[in-house]
């Protein structure tokens, strides 16, 4: 069995081996125990994070395990063509007193939002992280990143996000796209994209990228990814487009707590109409639950709190590729589905959504243009891509 | 002389650069500039209008919500619909809590570590802060064990030699002046307020689904449900919930918010003489007290106040909005020395500042990202301390009462408003104003509810060919930052033209075409700066504005030599 510690493409390391080697480092063990959290509260989240990540219970010791003996990772977070819904999200993440240690589990070495306040220091520990923990640390993109015009359109201190990204995602062990954005040019990017703003993956094409869609992103997806590597030593398998199967492996719509009104043929038509009031299917007012691929309906947010489609409001199916163009009108039925009967099979009308969508990317030329936007990045890229370790 | 770099800071929620210019210890010029652009208003053009709050919604995920009301109203205007009361009262909790629950968060994880030294509160005695803390409030966290137990947990976390978030900040500068058991109990309070922001703010999922980006706006109303007799409605627990969370928000606010501002404010009181700005106050208002959203029948009155003369407030009339892109990275087709109204506004991105990487911007041409807004040809301060001079010059009961208190508490009288550090206190106060409203608004629900009204949709004019060919309208919203105006035009069902005009672009905007600077600009000129490579002073009067987001700052001196980098949150 491979040790919970290993990291590809290095030998792997026995846990007590790394408690002695490293026994200046706090764990994450540890920090909750500093931080009065009992032994008992401790294995409770362990056990909602195994829950989570779909895990079976016998797994929950082997999580605790590798929570109390790993090293705390680096992180550095970036944000570049963002708004900081995905730090706020982050922010409102699961059970208070425990993510608050999540960001002790890790080593935020940098987030420009969270950090108290740093001279030049701040922006050495970015660059310490960098050139001292090459391939070590992970990278946390929030925001597009825009090409054209040499990167006008978003600097930071003289520099283009472009620049940045290149730097630190190309360094990373790996980098998490925090949001649509990120993981696929998100608002900056829908037409006619002014600034020629592109996704991670598409502005550092050799970097480990794991995308976590979605407008924002749900806090606990980012935590239970990094506890999964944390625990498993590896990334999750993801989707083809790079989304981890635990968050992204089923549509909204196989999950919705109003599935049973759509088999039903019970819908809403009109928001506040009765149907509406009792929870009925929100399909004809627009929603794009059937052709969205998140756990929304089974996490849901702020502490499991409520969810959109629990409130009331149709999916706008933010956690896919340019929902802002495939997805509009949001109240309109996007997949023009003929015959599309209270009696219809779901599924059979799963599978014509995806068909329409697909219709939808050729018929607006979406994709196309995007091949093209792409086209025109490489060839705006360096020849000989930089050195990325010195 | 040396030539301070502040870069970045934000439009709104992207980034924002300030020079600045030290002589003999003073800031004797500055210039803010915006350093991202992500161009939502182009990308409008041709969409839906009753989609385009879920675009705008984006522009901002701090202030998230702010924009997406604005949209509707925008909208909503231009169409001439008239959204249902229990609609109005949805978007006033919704709104109203997110000034509570952002003027919080701004205040302890943003502001605070201007002010506070959380390495000087590890020489804090407990006992001598419990009986601090007992002293300003009644806040039961208070007692000497809670706060041993507080020290404790943070000299582990310093001991661990890990200080994560908290590294490399100016603690031990000498512009600190809080005893030990002052920082300490703030920063009791800062750990406090970080449980406490996302408890509150559940209210937002319960009445929208989720919090950041809430899912909830319609152009015409709501579509959260109302039910008494539906459990997927707003029901009788559902208010329960709200009730138990607006409480919460209350005696917070009542019981830590305001006692430590008060607490913190008596030991900087020189920071009532700088940072005044434009002095000029501008709010459009908001929180209708009617059923409908009338302008004359608003909770915070809408106005402006010129010249800091709080005797003689002026109606608003927005037909004097207009803004400049003098210095601004956009042209004009009739020429940049003009200013146009958002109405007939243009948004044509062109870039001519240096090519990256670059030291310094040419400030004497464009360099910013922001255009620059103005009234009446004047450039205005929104926010806070606007909407509370406003509101106090307008005879506003509970904003005198409340003003009242707080400069007799501080001993000040009240121009020492015009200040960095009256607009942190004024934030306090509207804080607790509005933080008042919440239940009494939810209440206003309830009764609808209980009379069997459970109308939350508009939707006469929901299908587009109920549309007139060519409309145009504009939405207003006091966001937790100030005066937000979206202005829509409508032709044959698509938006054809998009202008946001946003409280980051009235306070952080650059020079017009006359010259004049914006007010971050202004409000920087005269502070003073003990120590350009730790210039705190800057940092406390941009904060006081509540600029968008965190930012890192760049210090260099007039060769051009790097001096040191600051953190702006």
């Amino acid at each position: 069995m491979q040790s919970p510690l290993s990291v590809p493409g290095r030998e792997s390391v026995h846990a007590d081996e790394v408690l002695t080697a490293r026994s200046g480092d706090e764990t994450f063990y540890q920090a909750l125990r500093a931080r009065g959290v009992s032994r008992r509260s401790f294995m409770q989240f362990v056990g909602a994070v195994a829950g989570m990540l779909g895990l079976e219970a016998s797994f929950v010791p082997r999580i605790a395990q590798a929570l109390q003996v790993q090293r705390k990772l680096p992180l550095v977070w970036l944000e570049f063509q963002d708004c900081a819904g995905n730090t706020e999200s982050f922010l409102r993440a699961a059970k208070p007193s425990v993510d608050e240690v999540i960001l002790e589990a890790i080593s935020l070495n940098y987030h420009e939002t969270i950090m108290a306040a740093a001279g030049h220091l701040a922006e050495e520990v970015l660059q310490k992280t960098v050139r001292e923990s090459p391939g070590e640390y992970i990278a946390v993109v929030e925001g597009s990143i825009p090409t054209a015009d040499g990167g006008v359109y978003c600097t930071i201190g003289g520099r283009t996000a472009l620049d940045i990204a290149r730097e630190v995602c190309g360094n990373a062990l790996a980098t998490v796209a925090a949001g649509t954005c990120a993981c696929f040019g998100g608002l900056p990017a829908a037409a006619p994209n002014p600034t020629g703003a592109v996704s991670v993956s598409a502005a550092v094409p050799g970097a480990t990228v794991i995308n976590l869609s979605a407008c924002p992103f749900n806090a606990a997806n980012i935590t239970a990814l990094l506890v999964h590597y944390l625990t498993f030593g590896r990334f999750p398998a993801t989707d083809n487009l790079g989304r981890p199967l635990f968050a992204y492996g089923k549509r909204i719509h196989d999950a919705c707590e109003r599935r049973a009104h759509f088999d039903a043929g019970q819908y809403a038509e009109r928001f506040g109409d009765q149907g509406h009031r009792l929870g009925y299917c929100l399909y004809k007012l627009g929603c794009k639950g059937p052709a969205t691929y998140q756990n929304c309906p089974t996490v849901r947010w702020n502490e499991g709190m409520n969810w959109p489609i629990g409130a009331g409001h149709p999916c706008v199916g933010c956690a896919e590729p340019y929902f802002w163009d495939t997805m509009t009108p949001f109240y309109e039925r996007l997949p023009k589905v003929a015959g599309f009967g209270v009696d219809a099979d779901a599924d059979a009308v799963g599978v014509g959504i995806v068909a329409g969508t697909a219709a939808a990317f050729t018929a607006h030329g979406i994709l196309k243009s995007i091949q093209r936007r792409r086209a025109e990045i490489k060839e705006k890229e360096p020849s000989g891509s930089e050195s990325t370790e010195e | 002389m040396a030539r301070i770099v502040v870069d970045p800071i934000t439009r709104i929620e992207g980034h924002l650069r300030i020079e600045a210019e030290v002589d003999a210890g003073r800031i004797s010029n500055a210039w803010s500039s915006a350093t991202m652009f992500r161009g939502v208003e182009i990308i409008l053009k041709g969409r839906d209008p009753r989609d385009a709050w879920v675009f705008t919604q984006r522009i901002c995920g701090v202030c998230t919500t702010v924009h997406a009301i604005t949209s509707v109203r925008a909208v909503e205007n231009a169409l001439g619909i008239t959204v249902p009361e229990n609609a109005e009262l949805i978007r006033s909790l919704i709104a109203g809590l997110q000034q509570v629950q952002d003027h919080v968060v701004h205040f302890y994880h943003l502001h605070a570590l201007d002010w506070v030294d959380i390495v000087s509160a590890l020489q804090a005695d407990p006992v001598k802060t419990a009986s601090l803390a007992q002293s300003i409030s009644e806040w039961p966290l208070s007692s000497p064990t809670y706060f041993r137990g507080v020290l404790n947990r943070v000299k582990t976390f310093v001991e661990a030699g890990q200080l994560g978030p908290f590294d490399n900040a100016y603690w031990g500068h000498p512009a600190y002046k809080l005893p030990p058991e002052a920082n300490l109990m703030a920063v009791a309070h800062y750990l406090e307020a970080l449980e406490w922001q996302r408890d509150v703010i559940k209210g937002h999922a319960i009445l929208g689904g989720k919090n950041p980006h809430l899912q909830t706006y319609l152009v015409g109303g709501m579509a959260v449900p109302l039910d008494l007799d539906s459990q997927q409605a707003v029901n009788a627990h559902t208010i329960a919930t709200l009730q138990s969370l607006f409480k919460k928000a209350k005696t917070f606010v009542e019981q830590v918010y305001v006692p430590d501002l008060l607490a913190v404010a008596s030991f900087y009181p020189e920071w009532t003489q700088w940072g005044a700005g434009v002095g000029n106050y501008m709010s459009y208002g908001d929180f209708p007290t009617t059923a409908r959203l009338d302008p004359a029948q608003l909770f915070l009155p809408r106005g402006v106040v010129f010249d800091k003369r709080l005797d003689a407030p002026q109606p608003l009339d927005m037909q004097k909005i207009a803004e400049y892109v003098a210095h601004s990275y956009y042209e004009y087709a009739g020429g940049d020395g003009q200013a146009l109204h958002p109405f007939q506004g243009e948004t044509n991105p062109r870039y001519t500042g240096p090519q990256p990487p670059y030291d310094f911007l040419d400030t004497e041409g464009k360099y910013s990202w922001l255009k620059a807004p103005r009234y009446d040809d004047r450039p205005m301060e929104v926010g806070p301390l606007s909407r509370m001079l406003v509101a106090y010059a307008n005879g506003h009961q509970r904003v005198r009462e409340l003003v009242s208190f707080v400069l007799e508490r501080l001993k000040v009288g009240p121009e020492a408003l015009f200040s960095t550090l009256g607009r942190t206190a004024a934030r306090g106060i509207e804080t607790l104003v509005i933080a008042e409203q919440l239940l009494g608004w939810l209440d206003k629900l309830a009764a609808n509810m209980d009379r069997g009204d459970l109308v939350i949709h508009n939707d006469e004019k929901w299908d587009p060919s109920s549309w007139p060919e060519e409309a145009e309208g504009w939405g207003f919203h006091e966001a937790p930052r100030g005066a937000l105006g979206h202005w829509v035009r409508i032709e044959r069902g698509k938006i054809a033209g998009y202008q946001a005009v946003v409280p980051s672009t009235w306070n952080g905007g650059p020079r017009d075409a006359r010259g004049q600077r914006g007010p971050y600009e202004e409000a920087l000129v005269g502070t003073p700066i003990a120590d350009v490579e730790k210039p705190l002073e800057i940092l406390r009067t941009v904060h006081s504005f509540d600029p968008c987001m965190a930012c890192a700052a760049h210090l260099v001196d007039v060769r051009g030599r790097e001096l040191a980098q600051v953190r702006i949150l």
